[in-house]
C-alpha cells in the first residue's frame, strides 16, 4: 500500500492499559498520506482508547510513528502543529465559547501566521458549513448535536491537518444529519487529507473509507479493503445486520 | 442619608480591593478546580514588599506617588515570581491527585508564607506612609478621599484590562478553553502548564496591586493581614459564582458594600449593643447564606450542554 516508502501513520504493537486491564492488546495498522481508513467494531472494542492513545491523552506502549516522528516523545499539545488533529468522541466543543471562538481555538497552534489568514479560513469554514455561519455568535453549547459535530470537524480543519482522526462522528445524530456530516468528511478526504475514521456504523464507514480494520475486544481481527469487507460474511453478520 | 452615601463610598473602596483578590481565587478555581488558600498571603507579601521599598526610598527626594509606583512594581515582580513558584512546587506535582490533597497543600503554603513573613518582618503592625494625596472632597454631605478615588480607579482599570484579556485575546480564549475542557484544549495545541502558570502570574500581579491598595487605605501592614482579606475575597468569589470572572468583580463590590452598610447601621439596628467592630460577621453571614441558598453564586449558572 505504501506510496513513498513509509506510511503517514504507522502503528505497531500498540498496547493500552487502564490500571491492570488491557483495553488494546497489541494492534498494528497504517494510514497512508491522503488515504481514508476506517476502524470499525462494537462498543467497547477499544477504538476510542486507540485514538486517545494516538493523541497522547493516554499512556501507550508500542511503536507509534507519525510522519517519521515518534509520537510517544510528544506531548498532546504538540500534535496539531504537525498536522495531526483528533475530533474527540462526543464532539468536545467549548460550550461556553461562541462558534467563531471555537474555530479560532482550532487555529491556536498556527502561531507564525497572520491574523487575516485565520479569518479567511474561518470564512471558508462558513462557506463549507453555512449553518455555522448563521450561528457564528451563538454559544456552542446551544447548538444541536449535529451542528456541534460540524463545528468540531470545522474546528479541527482550522488546524490545517494532514491527518484527521474522527471518533464516532455519527453518534447520536439523526440519519439526515449523519448524511451531511459524512458528505463533509468525504469533501475533506477529497482535498487530500488523510482520515482515520472510527465508527460503530460499519456500513457507513465502509462506504466512506477505502480500507478498514475490524476491532474486537482490543485486537484487530480483520484488515482488508472496504469492498472485500462488505462482501465478507463475517462482517455482514456481525456488523452490517445482514444474515450471512 | 449621609451615613448611607458615606458607607457606599467606603463599601465601593473596600469592594474594589476584594474584587481584585477574588479574581485571583476565581481564575485559579476556574482552571484547576482548586481553592488557592495561599492567595491571601500573596496579597500580604505584596503589601510588605511595597512597604520595604517605601522605606528604602524614603530618604530620596522622589515624589511620593512615584515611590508608591516603584513599590507596586517591585511588589508585582516578587508576587508574580512567588505565585509562579507556588504553582510549580506545591500544586503541579498534585495535578492528578485527589482534590483534598492540593486543598490541604494550599492551607500549608498559606501557613508557610505567613510564618516566613513573620520571621522576616516581625509580629508588629507596620504603619504605611501616606504616599498619595490625602485631600478629601464633599459628595452629597459625605467625604471621599483621593486615596479612595485612586483605589477605585486602579481596581476598575486593572479589572477592565483583565476582562478584555480573557474575553478578547488569544491567551484569554486558551484560558477559557483549558478551564472548560483541558483535554480538548490540549488537542487544539494549548499547553496547559503554560496557561496555568500564566493564570497564577496574572492573579498574583492583581494580588500585589490589592496589597498596595489595601495598605494605602488603612495605613497599616502586618504579617497576618492576608488571612482575613483572603477569606473575604474567597467569600466574594463564591458570592459571584466561583470560576466566573464577572462574578468575582460583582461579588467583591457587593460584599464591600454589604460590609460597609452593616458596619454603618449595626449600631442603630441593635440599639447600640453591637458596634461597627462587628463588621466582619457580615461577610461570613453572606458566605453561609450563599452556600445554603445559592451554592453556584449569583453568576455561576453554566450553559447547558447538549450531547
Amino acid at each position: 500500500m505504501s506510496r513513498n516508502g513509509t506510511p503517514l501513520l504507522d502503528i505497531r504493537d500498540l498496547e493500552v492499559h487502564y490500571g491492570g486491564i488491557a483495553a488494546v492488546k497489541g494492534i498494528s495498522f497504517t494510514v497512508e498520506a491522503g488515504e481514508t481508513v476506517a476502524l470499525i467494531g462494537a462498543n467497547g472494542a477499544g477504538k476510542t482508547t486507540t485514538l486517545k492513545a494516538l493523541a497522547r491523552l493516554l499512556p501507550a506502549k508500542g511503536t507509534l510513528r507519525y510522519d517519521g516522528t515518534d509520537l510517544t516523545t510528544l506531548p498532546p499539545h504538540a500534535l496539531v502543529q504537525r498536522g495531526f488533529s483528533l475530533v474527540p468522541e462526543g464532539r468536545g466543543v467549548f460550550a461556553r465559547m461562541s462558534v467563531t471562538e471555537n474555530l479560532q481555538m482550532g487555529a491556536y497552534g498556527r502561531k507564525s501566521e497572520r491574523k487575516d489568514a485565520i479569518e479567511q479560513d474561518i470564512e471558508r469554514m462558513f462557506e463549507l458549513l453555512p449553518r455555522l455561519k448563521e450561528r457564528e455568535h451563538q454559544l456552542a453549547g446551544t447548538l444541536s448535536g449535529g451542528e456541534q459535530q460540524m463545528l468540531a470537524i470545522a474546528r479541527a480543519l482550522m488546524g490545517r491537518p494532514r491527518l484527521l482522526l474522527l471518533d464516532e462522528p455519527s453518534m447520536g445524530l439523526a440519519p439526515l444529519m449523519v448524511q451531511k456530516i459524512f458528505e463533509v468528511i468525504r469533501d475533506v478526504a477529497a482535498q487530500g487529507v488523510a482520515v482515520l475514521l472510527v465508527e460503530q456504523n460499519a456500513s457507513l464507514a465502509l462506504a466512506t473509507a477505502s480500507r478498514a480494520y475490524v476491532m474486537e475486544s482490543g485486537r484487530i481481527t480483520l484488515a482488508d479493503t472496504s469492498a472485500n469487507l462488505l462482501a465478507d460474511p463475517r462482517v455482514q453478520s456481525a456488523y452490517l445486520g445482514e444474515v450471512g | 442619608m449621609e451615613t448611607f452615601i458615606q458607607q457606599l463610598i467606603n463599601g465601593l473602596t473596600l469592594g474594589s480591593i476584594y474584587a481584585l483578590v477574588a479574581l485571583g481565587y476565581t481564575m485559579v478555581y476556574g482552571i484547576l478546580g482548586l481553592i488557592n488558600f495561599a492567595h491571601g498571603e500573596v496579597v500580604m507579601i505584596g503589601a510588605l514588599v511595597a512597604l520595604a521599598v517605601y522605606k528604602a526610598l524614603a530618604a530620596t527626594l522622589l515624589p511620593p506617588p512615584l515611590i508608591l509606583l516603584i513599590g507596586f512594581a517591585v511588589a508585582a515582580l516578587v508576587c508574580t515570581a512567588l505565585g509562579w513558584t507556588i504553582e510549580r512546587i506545591a500544586y503541579r506535582p498534585l495535578r492528578n491527585a485527589p482534590r483534598l490533597a492540593p486543598l490541604i497543600t494550599a492551607i500549608g503554603v498559606s501557613i508557610v508564607l505567613q510564618q516566613l513573613a513573620m520571621l522576616f518582618w516581625g509580629r508588629s503592625y507596620h504603619s504605611v506612609p501616606a504616599l498619595l494625596p490625602a485631600e478629601s472632597h464633599d459628595i452629597l454631605g459625605a467625604r471621599i478621599s483621593d486615596v479612595q478615588i485612586i483605589i477605585m480607579l486602579a481596581a476598575a482599570l486593572s479589572m477592565t484590562g483583565l476582562i478584555v484579556l480573557v474575553q478578547r485575546s488569544k491567551l484569554g480564549r486558551a484560558m477559557r478553553a483549558t478551564a472548560e475542557k483541558p483535554e480538548v484544549a490540549a488537542l487544539m495545541g494549548v499547553d496547559a502548564n503554560k496557561i496555568i502558570a500564566l493564570t497564577f502570574i496574572i492573579g498574583s500581579a492583581l494580588a500585589a496591586l490589592a496589597g498596595v491598595l489595601v495598605s494605602a487605605n488603612y495605613g497599616i501592614a502586618h504579617y497576618q493581614m492576608g488571612f482575613l482579606l483572603g477569606l473575604k475575597a474567597f467569600t466574594a468569589a463564591v458570592l459571584g459564582g466561583i470560576g466566573n470572572i464577572g462574578g468575582a468583580v460583582l461579588g467583591g463590590i457587593l460584599l464591600g458594600i454589604i460590609e460597609a452598610m452593616g458596619a454603618g447601621y449595626i449600631g442603630d439596628l441593635t440599639g447600640g449593643v453591637l458596634g461597627s467592630h462587628y463588621q466582619d460577621i457580615f461577610c461570613f453571614m453572606v458566605l453561609i447564606a450563599v452556600l445554603v441558598f445559592r451554592p453556584s453564586g449569583l453568576m455561576g449558572e453554566k450553559v447547558s450542554e447538549r450531547a
